[in-house]
Order: C-alpha cells, then sequence, then structure tokens
C-alpha cells in the first residue's frame, strides 16, 4: 500500500464498507467516487453550500470538510439511506408534498439537514427552521417551501397531500 | 389504482381509461399542481446529474489558469506535470488541431484554450487528462506558465476609450468592420418619433449601473465526451443540447446524426448552462486519446465562465406635469466579456424594451455591446430585462418625486392597455394582457396608501421581458397499446418542471394520469429538435408542439373509430380517454386492440410550433408574449448600518394560465429570491490592475439563504387566459424578478429619503447616502 493510503471502513447507512483511500481523500469523495454514492452533492468544496451534508455519528457535517480516515468506524448516513424499500422517510414526502423540490441538486443536503435538525428540535420554531436550514442555499430559491415541509413534518402535517 | 407512501400512483397494468381522469368530472390534470415529475428520484438521492454519470476508462481533465485576467503566455512547460503517476497528457494550445477551432452561439470567437493570450482571469492555458480527478488536480498545479501580464479593460469607460488596449484582435474580425479597431463588438438603434422635437415640462437625465453578477446554479458545470462508433456522444450540464449537438459537429467536421448530446436534468440553470463552454474542447480531446474525458468545473471555474452583463443605462426621459411622458433618450452601455457568447443578444434584446410596458410617443435607444477582459457575459435569468427596469422605474420614482405625484398614479398613468404598440411602428406584438390587473392587485397587497409602521417605506415597480421571438419546438407523442404514453421532447427540465407540464398536457388530451406518462428528454438522439429551454419558452413553444402532437393521436383514432365500427367520422368523438360513438363509449384501449389485433401496435403524433422569423425585425422576429410583473415591497432601514429587512414581498404576474399553480407560484417566488439577492448582496468584483475575480467562491460571493426570505412573502398570479400557448397560457419563471431592484429601492427611499442609482444596494452604500448632510426626504 503506498505510503499515502490508508485502509479505512466506513459505515454508511448500517452496511460497512472496507475500503483504501488516499490520506488527503474527503469523505464526499469517498462515497461518491469509491462508493458510487452520487445522492451527496459537490458544489463549493468550502463548507458554505450545505450540498454534501449528511451524518456522521448523527451529527450533521459537510461532507466536503471531513477526511475519509476521519470517517474510519463511525457511523455515516446519507441520503441514499433515509428512505425504508419504497417507503419515504416523513422529510422526504413532506418535501414532495409541498413542492419543496425544484432542480433537486441542493435536496439531498437540504433533507439531511432537516434530518438533523429535527432529530434534536422536534417541534422547531419558524425562526429554528430558518436557523438550521441556512447553511443550505438553494438557488432555486424555493426556501419558503423547504421550511413549510419541515414545519409539517414538525406538527405531524407531514402526511397531507397538499393541493392547490 | 393504489398510492404508494410517496404518493406517487402503481405502475400503470392493463387497461387504463377507467382510471383514468375525465375533465368532464373535474379531474383534468391541467391547472392541478401536480406533483413534480422526478421529485421522488430527487429527495432520494438517486436523481442522476451530469456530474454523477460514470463512463469506464475515464480521462479526467483538469485545466490550468493564470492568477490575472490578460496575459501573454511565452511558454507552457507541462515536464514535470507528465512525470507524476497517473498523468496521460498535458494539453495545449499547440497540441490542438490547427489553427485552434473558435465557437460561441453567434460569434465563433471563443478558442477552446487560450491562443498566445489569455483574456479573462480562468481561461484556460492548459489542460491535465489524467487517470484519477486527484492526479489531474495535482499534476494542474505542477504545469509550469511563464507570462507576462497586460493592462486590461476592465469598465465601460475603459472600453470606450480609443487609449485603451484591444479585448479581440483586429485580425479576428471582417474587414469592413466598423468597429474593427475599437472595444465595441456592435451597436443598434432602436426608436420611434422625434425625440429631439419632444416637449416636455420636465426633463430629468440619470444614469444607472448594475454591476455584474453571476448564475451560482448549485450544480457546478460537468462536461463529459466519449468517442461513440463513427461519432461522438458528449454529456453536459446543458440547456441547449441541439445548439451544442450543431457547434461539436461543426467543430469535428460530423454530420449532425453522428453527434450525440446527453443532457441530464441541469441542477440549476439559470441562463448559465445555455451555451457551451468547454464541450466542444472535450470532444477533440476525446476524439485525440479516444478515450472518455471528463471535466467537472468547481464552482470558482463554474463563475469565471458565466456571468450577466455589467450595464450602464443612461436615460433622459421627459414629462409633461401631470406624468404622461413625452419621450425616453436612453443609451445603453453592456459591458460583456472577453468573448461574445449570447451576452451582445442579451444587451440588444433587453435594450428594445428599455422603454418598459409604457405609451411612449418619442423613443430613441442607442446601444452598444462591449468587449473586456472579463468573463464572458451571458443570458442570466431575465436576459437584462431586470436591468432595464431598475433605470426605467428608477426614472419614474424621480419623477413622480420632481412632480409631486403618487408614484402608483404615474405608472398606471403611462402604462400601454391591451392592444396598444409598445414599440411603435415595429409591427411587433402589441400589449397582450391586462397589465393594470396586476398592478391594481400589487397595490392592494401591499396597502398602497395605507399608514405604514415609523421606519418602514414602501414601493411598487413593474418589470416586462420580450418571450422568445423565433425558434421551433418539435414533440413526438406515442400513445402505446396499453394506454400509457410516451413524449418525446427536447426541452430540459432544470427545476422549472416542464416534464410535468408537459406530463400534464398529455394527460389531459389524452386522458392519462400525469403517473401515465412518461417524458423522455436530454438526449438528441431520442428527442427531436428544440431550439432552446430559455425565454420561458417551453409551456408555450413545446407545449404547444406536444398539444398539437396529442391533437393528431385523436383525428387518427378517430379515422380509426370510423374503420373499425363503419361509422363515417363525424359520428366519431374523440374525449380525453374516451371515443364515444352513437350509443356507447369505447376506451382508446379497447379500439387499439380491436384495431391492431394480435399484433399490436401504438399510435404517433408529431406536433411542433415555430416562431416566425421576420427578415429586417431586430431581434428576428416578434415576441410570442409578454412576461408581465409587478413587485411591492416593504422595507426598513437599520440606519447605523444601512441594512435593509425585508418585511413584505409580493410578485404579481400575468401568466394567462397556470397550468400548475404551484410550480409558477414557486418559480416566481425563486426568482423574487434571486433577484433579491441581486438587488441587495450579489457582484462580482475585479482587481483594478488584474482583472482577477476578488470574490471567487460560496464564501465571498453571497447568495441568498433562508435568513434572507422577506417576512411575508408572496407570488399572486392573474390568469385571464390570454397567452399564445395551451390552455391560454403564457411562459413563466422569470418575471419574478424583472422590477425586484427598483420596487425595493422605491421602498428604501420611502423608508429613509436615500436615493441610490447604482446596485447592488449594500449597506455600505446605503449608509454612505444617509450620511451625507444634505439630505431632504421628499413628501
Amino acid at each position: 500500500m503506498p505510503a499515502n493510503v490508508l485502509a479505512v471502513g466506513l459505515v454508511v447507512n448500517g452496511r460497512r464498507h472496507e475500503l483504501e483511500v488516499s490520506v488527503g481523500q474527503t469523505l464526499l469523495d469517498a462515497l461518491r467516487d469509491e462508493l458510487g454514492l452520487t445522492g451527496s452533492k459537490e458544489c463549493c468544496a468550502e463548507g458554505e453550500c450545505g450540498a454534501c451534508t449528511l451524518l456522521i455519528d448523527g451529527q450533521a457535517v459537510n461532507s466536503c470538510l471531513v477526511l475519509a480516515v476521519e470517517a474510519d468506524g463511525r457511523q455515516i448516513a446519507t441520503i441514499e439511506g433515509l428512505a425504508d424499500g419504497d417507503r419515504l422517510s416523513p422529510i422526504q414526502d413532506a418535501f414532495l408534498a409541498q413542492g419543496a423540490v425544484q432542480c433537486g441538486f441542493c435536496i439531498p443536503g437540504m433533507v439531511m439537514s432537516a434530518h438533523y435538525l429535527l432529530s434534536h428540535t422536534p417541534q422547531p420554531s419558524a425562526a429554528e427552521i430558518r436557523e438550521g436550514l441556512s447553511g443550505n442555499l438553494c438557488r432555486c430559491g424555493g426556501y419558503n417551501q423547504i421550511c413549510s415541509a419541515v414545519a409539517a413534518v414538525a406538527s405531524g402535517e407531514a402526511a397531507l397531500e397538499h393541493e392547490e | 389504482m393504489s398510492q404508494r407512501p410517496d404518493g406517487r400512483s402503481e405502475q400503470i397494468r392493463g387497461s387504463l381509461p377507467d382510471a383514468a381522469p375525465r375533465p368532464d368530472r373535474g379531474e383534468a390534470p391541467i391547472g392541478r399542481s401536480a406533483r413534480r415529475v422526478g421529485g421522488l428520484e430527487r429527495v432520494t438521492g438517486a436523481q442522476q446529474y451530469a456530474a454523477d454519470i460514470g463512463l469506464e476508462g475515464t480521462l479526467h481533465v483538469k485545466q490550468v489558469h493564470l492568477p490575472c485576467a490578460r496575459a501573454r503566455v511565452l511558454g507552457v512547460d507541462g515536464s514535470a506535470a507528465e512525470r507524476l503517476p497517473g498523468v496521460h497528457l498535458v494539453v495545449r494550445a499547440q497540441e490542438l488541431p490547427q489553427p485552434v477551432a473558435r465557437f460561441g452561439p453567434g460569434y465563433a470567437d471563443r478558442p477552446l484554450l487560450a491562443v498566445g493570450e489569455t483574456k479573462f482571469h480562468g481561461e484556460p492555458v492548459a489542460v491535465v487528462l489524467a487517470e484519477t480527478r486527484a492526479a489531474a488536480e495535482e499534476a494542474a498545479r505542477l504545469v509550469h506558465v511563464e507570462y507576462e501580464e497586460l493592462p486590461t479593460v476592465l469598465t465601460v469607460a475603459q472600453a470606450l476609450d480609443p487609449g485603451s488596449p484591444l479585448v479581440r484582435e483586429p485580425e479576428l474580425r471582417k474587414p469592413d468592420d466598423p468597429f474593427r479597431e475599437t472595444n465595441t463588438l456592435t451597436e443598434w438603434q432602436f426608436g420611434w418619433g422625434d425625440v429631439e422635437a419632444a416637449a416636455a415640462d420636465c426633463v430629468i437625465e440619470n444614469v444607472y449601473t448594475v454591476a455584474a453578477t453571476t448564475h451560482f446554479a448549485i450544480e457546478p458545470h460537468a462536461f463529459m465526451a466519449a468517442p461513440e462508433r463513427d461519432g461522438v456522444a458528449v454529456w453536459s450540464s446543458i440547456q441547449h443540447p441541439y445548439v451544442l449537438q450543431r457547434l461539436i459537429a461543426a467543430t469535428l467536421g460530423l454530420p449532425l446524426s453522428k453527434v450525440r448530446v446527453h443532457a441530464p436534468d441541469p441542477g440549476g440553470g439559470f441562463g448559465g448552462k445555455q451555451h457551451a463552454k468547454f464541450e466542444p474542447l472535450l470532444a477533440v480531446l476525446a476524439m485525440q486519446t479516444g478515450r472518455p474525458v471528463r471535466l467537472v468545473l468547481t464552482l470558482e471555474e463554474t463563475f469565471q465562465n458565466a456571468r450577466a452583463p455589467t450595464f450602464e443605462i443612461r436615460v433622459r426621459s421627459g414629462f409633461r406635469d401631470d406624468g404622461t411622458i413625452t419621450f425616453q433618450d436612453i443609451t445603453v452601455d453592456g459591458l460583456l466579456g472577453a468573448y461574445a457568447d449570447i451576452g451582445y443578444r442579451v444587451v440588444s434584446k433587453s435594450s428594445y424594451l428599455a422603454c418598459g410596458p409604457y405609451r411612449v410617443p418619442d423613443a430613441r435607444i442607442h446601444v452598444r455591446a462591449l468587449l473586456s477582459h472579463t468573463p464572458p457575459a451571458t443570458a442570466l435569468r431575465g436576459f437584462g430585462s431586470p436591468q432595464m427596469s431598475w433605470a426605467f422605474e428608477s426614472q419614474l420614482d424621480e419623477a413622480a418625486r420632481r412632480l409631486g405625484l403618487d408614484r402608483l398614479d404615474i405608472r398606471l398613468r403611462n402604462l400601454a392597455r391591451r392592444g396598444e404598440e409598445i414599440v411603435r411602428g415595429s409591427g411587433d406584438t402589441h400589449c397582450d394582457g391586462d397589465w393594470a390587473q396586476a398592478v391594481h392587485k400589487a397595490a392592494e397587497w401591499i396597502g398602497w396608501g395605507q399608514p405604514l409602521p415609523e421606519g418602514h417605506g414602501r414601493g411598487l415597480a413593474l418589470g416586462i421581458k420580450s418571450s422568445a421571438t423565433t425558434g421551433a419546438s418539435y414533440a413526438i407523442v406515442r400513445l402505446l397499446h396499453d394506454g400509457s404514453v410516451t413524449v418525446l421532447a427536447g426541452t430540459s427540465d432544470m427545476g422549472q418542471g416542464a416534464r410535468t407540464v408537459l406530463a400534464q398536457i398529455a394527460g389531459q388530451e389524452l386522458g392519462v394520469p400525469v403517473e401515465g406518462v412518461n417524458v423522455v428528454m436530454g438526449d438528441t438522439s431520442a428527442a427531436p429538435y428544440d431550439m432552446q429551454t430559455s425565454a420561458s419558452r417551453s409551456t408555450v413553444f413545446m407545449g404547444t408542439a406536444v398539444l398539437n402532437s396529442c391533437r393528431e393521436i385523436k383525428a387518427k383514432l378517430r379515422a380509426m373509430a370510423a374503420q373499425a365500427y363503419d361509422l363515417l367520422e363525424d359520428q366519431v368523438d374523440v374525449g380525453s380517454g374516451l371515443i364515444r360513438l352513437p350509443g356507447r363509449e369505447v376506451g382508446f384501449v379497447e379500439l387499439m386492440a380491436e384495431a391492431f389485433g394480435p399484433m399490436l401496435g401504438e399510435i404517433i403524433g408529431t406536433g411542433e410550433r415555430r416562431g416566425a422569423y421576420r427578415a429586417g425585425h431586430p431581434l428576428g422576429g416578434n415576441a410570442a408574449f409578454y412576461e408581465f410583473c409587478c413587485t411591492a415591497s416593504e422595507v426598513s432601514v437599520d440606519r447605523e448600518t444601512g441594512e435593509v429587512t425585508l418585511h413584505r414581498h409580493a410578485t404579481v404576474s400575468d401568466v394567462g394560465k397556470a397550468l400548475n399553480p404551484r410550480h409558477v407560484h414557486s418559480q416566481d417566488e425563486g426568482a423574487a429570491m434571486m433577484g433579491l439577492g441581486q438587488t441587495l448582496m450579489e457582484q462580482l468584483i475585479f482587481d483594478e490592475a488584474s482583472g482577477r475575480i476578488l470574490n471567487l467562491g460560496a464564501l465571498d460571493y453571497r447568495i441568498p439563504t433562508t435568513k434572507d426570505v422577506p417576512l411575508e412573502m408572496e407570488s399572486l398570479l392573474v390568469e385571464n387566459e390570454d397567452g399564445p400557448g395551451p390552455y391560454g397560457a403564457k411562459g413563466t419563471g422569470e418575471s419574478g424578478l424583472l422590477s425586484t431592484a427598483p420596487a425595493v429601492a422605491s421602498a428604501v427611499w420611502d423608508a429613509t429619503g436615500a436615493v441610490i442609482r447604482d446596485l447592488p444596494l449594500t449597506p455600505e452604500r446605503i449608509w454612505k447616502v444617509l450620511a451625507e448632510p444634505e439630505r431632504e426626504r421628499p413628501q
């Protein structure tokens, strides 16, 4: 094994993967390039846009700023693992029902940030939702629909179809 | 039909018509907010954007660029880079087929790699091809470039200064080009009447400026190319795959049929992904190496390759004492980048409506497109129209202040009424809406004339955009023998929801639920020609093509039913999913089973919509419709910091008919958010000497976040079903940002008395004006 390559074990969505990564490789790149998990997106590559947000041991992180070797042995949750087979998570379902998805590129990160927010603040205020999602940029500008989706999950209305 | 937990219907099985929505029972897809087609893939991470697609044996491409805009390239040494393990090749301009190919949508001026001289910060001088992205990135840093920095042209004043260096080499121009020895790319003169002879009680002259902004789609541009049999395949996050196909064919000398462009749904476009960036280079590299090649730009590189033009707009306006406009005398200088891209048309098309949606008896509009050592300027949502609105609406506010008139009244007094000619004597499309309805609706929502909380101000502004003019869209619709439907359409779904609305139209016409319609896009080998996805044209142009395809299918069903049941065609009435015969009804599936028999078959309909080309029209043709919007805003301003708080903000768009109301509202609100970014915070900042962009990347170029959403925000619509599209629809998607800036600036003036004519309205800029001692607050 070359000097700058290390063996790591990544537990992604409950499944353990053994792989060799270069010491400088980000977790985002390891997931996308080595494991083919392309749900997490790369945009700014400097932790400002949130498109690569995922959870490590339940904590939301920008995976473009985490090295793959730092995630060795830890529990990683990505957008691909949220749905239970065909059954979407309430947050995913609420995003669809509220029309929160436009181009969709920010959505995986946005959904993971919402997941994290609701995991520690199950009943967020409108201001807490805005604060909690303020690290995720959406250029389609669907912030109102996105915040509504999170509010709907918190209030238990998420299962309702919102048709106009 | 059972619902899955995600709300999508189970796969269509067997006979559809029983479960089909019945327009006569109020179940029609049109006018309802169908869930987004492709939404499920987007919330589960399954959606494949261009950078998510991998090909076996790919070479990764990384660009080499310089830390300045303009430099003479003295030498590029790739030897150290090529010694790195995994590095395949370093390609400089001299390694490309000679002469180096140039491309562009109107002017073939942009070289695949800089030839001899870089002309903007970020223009590549070489590329590295390597087996891994990491190797390519490391090797690119090892390429040694010897260069000499050269003086730059970065502003309108510099571009117009005869002493400035020339951005474009004269030998690249035609010998009879009158601007050969200047930095003017080209110019236009629009107008009517006689401005010199026009009388006025009050003449107001001001200069309005708009900084360069960038698109900042969250998906950076991504490209791939691979040899394919005797041709080439290209993947790109592009809005205009058919324009790209033509360009690649020209670059490689291939027939169109040998160039296949895959255009995965872009992760946001906003105009920045209309035209080719590095696809022609990649196509050449794929043919040279015989391997797939891949280039994913960083966000910084994306900024360096797409921006809106910078504008300086001088407006001299005449008014009567009652506020009636008597003339507009306008000079528009649009500062493009080093290459023309589509920026020249942004400048000309928007300037063509520089007088706005108003009745103007005499007008003179002089327009110049200027070249500079900055990234190529291209389309950005609104295509220059928000910049025009900034000027003509701010002028109306100024007139209202000078003449002691109400800002709403002066607009209503001058606003064109339905049927009036806006561009006089042009034969162009006349005012095609009851625009005052939108203005009244916005005024009512914002509480015009009502008392405001202390320190608050409100503003209201109008915007207009000429929609698509010429161009064609073709569609093929296939009614399959089980009653489900496949639509082939070359539109790009970049978030506006084209797939959904096209599925709704087919569903409406053929009596199929949206879930039963498969819309195939993004492959020039599969879907027929569509000129482009821009100018809010897809619902009107491609929507009509799909509608006409469905109607052709219905005509075929009618003939088929007459023959199958031995009737006259007059005795057959084809509805949505059902065919009424004398005394009974049959479903489409039943008829096809009867007519085709066990060998099966399908019914294919084709449709098109073409915008007529008008020789002599400065834009090539008449507007299919106008996008019209009225924006109203209520703000307060922190006098200590100059920071603006948006309390209430509404857009009222005249959309004809909202085929999917939720999508329309999402687009309008999204446009408003983008407009607010451009109004308050966004600008690319260039180093005055080197032309280097100082605020590359998400840290330093700020766009709105959840915390920048107005405290109360609403999208309202006017729906008179008076558009040229299906069911009376007009296009929309840009209208929400057409008049954001003048509405907010008007509210800032109302709150503070500060008049600002330069965008963006940064806190520093507002604070500086408020700090000036001589300020008087008009009534």
